[in-house]
């Protein structure tokens, strides 16, 4: 099957603790803390938005993959924030990292799961020799509504994978396997500045079914086992639910540590999970195997399981995913509201 | 600030990847890009090249009274930035004020909105400047 030939992440400067925005709304801290796992997240720059953070992650991926941008045949960018309503963000992209003109590009939307679809959409061209590589980025600068529980996961952050052929690949995707249903656990309108949530149907009905089932789906399929891989990369809304979810399946806690971003950087949506296996593909060495299950509501899940080879070493070709997350400046929440938009007249 | 959609199009090579130009004569690189050496005039053979956006801090200045358009922005650093393959342009810096900067500092392009101030209207992308560490 095809594989990762070059992959790169990037979360923005600013962070917002949660206890800041806790103190706004009145709420206890510790109780938010403790509750969702998330200490403090990424938030976007004024002059930042999907299309400039998805740049910013492919740029780091094509440094690492070292091929020209002209033999990328495919651009799809997967994001709930797409800058424009009617523009793609993936032909800004491809325009941007020199890809332009002779490639198709699309944009990809399915709540937090677009990143991973278009991965799936890439190995396909690849593996059908359609193309001889393909982008695929989750991008997103994800909007809570004031003062909603969602304001104090929403953030910002982004992760490329060039996927190519096999024998290419610094991580061989082995398998990969997705789990789909209507589910009604979150959404938003078209002309809705933030999302609703449909209460009790964003844990057990939406996450839990649908990343169960993505993950037992791909482990039947390939007659696999959880003691045969090393890391667990699992979708993160919170840092409660991977952990439970990793509970109830039988993933020892000490194996999902390096793919659990969202305490430190809040849920990045489409960017989640894949900035989660950047973070294990900065880490991991040759021969560890990954699996990775994505989780977008509407509903579905997406699973794989990835195989690190030699080429790994490419990855010092790029910046490491730690670099970004180091680099923080905390804002107040004033400066918060305005970095994104939230005032009104703005 | 309003600018036209035929020069924001027309510039999308030179801000979205700092496209600019070499004489191949007298080894001069224009950023922009020039159509014409103006040290070989009519021996000049001009090609396009692309810059790879790395530099230093050739000088730099906040702007706390900013152009009709930038005003969210502000205060903002706008520096001029010697490029490495030897001349120099104008950018922002971002996620930065003028205590975090020196004369010399490594400077590398990064891309961001320039302008989104019109609802409405089409948003522009382009090159701005980071410190590297
Ligand atoms: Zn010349």
């Amino acid at each position: 099957m095809a594989g990762i030939v070059g992959y790169g992440a990037y979360v923005p400067k600013y962070r917002i603790k949660s206890e800041t925005i806790a103190q706004v709304w009145g709420e206890d801290p510790d109780r938010i803390q403790k509750g969702l796992g998330i200490m403090e997240k990424a938030v976007p720059a004024i002059d930042e938005d999907s299309a400039t953070m998805a740049v910013e992650s492919a740029r780091i991926a094509m440094a690492r993959a070292g091929i020209s941008p002209n033999d990328l045949g495919a651009v799809y960018v997967g994001s709930e924030s797409h800058p424009y309503a009617v523009k793609p963000t993936a032909s800004i992209v491809a325009q941007a990292i020199g890809a332009t003109p002779n490639l198709t590009a699309a944009d990809l939307e399915f709540a937090c799961k677009a990143g991973t679809a278009g991965m799936q959409m890439c190995m396909g061209l690849v593996d059908s020799k359609m193309v001889k590589y393909g982008l695929a980025i989750g991008a997103d600068t994800a909007q809570g509504r004031p003062g909603d529980a969602l304001e104090y996961s929403a953030a910002a952050g982004s992760a490329a994978y060039v996927i190519g052929p096999e024998d290419e690949s610094l991580a061989v995707i082995e398998d990969t396997f997705s789990f789909t249903t209507d589910t009604p656990d979150f959404w938003r309108r078209s002309k809705a500045d933030f999302p609703s949530h449909g209460g009790r149907f964003t844990g057990q009905p939406g996450y839990f079914k649908h990343v169960k089932g993505a993950f037992t789906g791909l482990m039947e399929k390939m007659g696999e086992k959880i003691e045969n891989y090393d890391y667990f990369v699992f979708h993160q809304p919170n840092a409660k639910f991977p952990l439970a979810v990793a509970k109830q399946l039988g993933v020892p806690k000490e194996k999902l540590k390096d793919g659990l971003l969202v305490p430190i950087v809040g849920n990045t949506y489409s960017g989640a999970s894949p900035l989660g296996l950047a973070n294990v593909l900065d880490v991991a060495k040759e021969g560890e195997r990954i699996f990775v299950t994505s989780f977008g509501s509407g509903a579905g899940s997406d699973a794989f399981s990835i195989k690190v080879t030699g080429k790994i070493a490419n990855r010092e070709k790029g910046t490491p995913l730690s670099a970004f997350i180091e680099n923080k400046q905390y804002v107040p929440y004033a400066i918060y509201a305005k970095l994104r938009g939230k005032y009104k007249g703005m | 600030m309003k600018e036209s959609i035929s020069l924001t199009w027309r510039r999308i090579p030179e801000r979205y990847r700092m496209m600019g130009s070499v004489c191949k004569t007298c080894n001069t690189h224009y950023f922009p890009p020039r159509s014409i050496c103006p040290e070989c005039r009519r021996k000049g053979k001009i090609e396009p090249f692309k810059f790879s956006g790395k530099g230093k801090v050739y000088s730099f200045t906040e702007i706390h009274a900013p152009p009709a358009g930038f005003e969210k922005q502000a205060p903002y650093v706008m520096a001029i930035v010697e490029l490495e393959e030897g001349t120099r342009c104008t950018g922002q810096v971002v996620d930065a004020t003028k205590d975090d900067i020196r004369i010399g500092d490594s400077v590398e392009a990064v891309f961001r909105k320039l302008l989104s101030d019109d609802p409405e209207g089409p948003i522009h992308y382009g090159f701005k400047f980071r410190l590297i560490k």
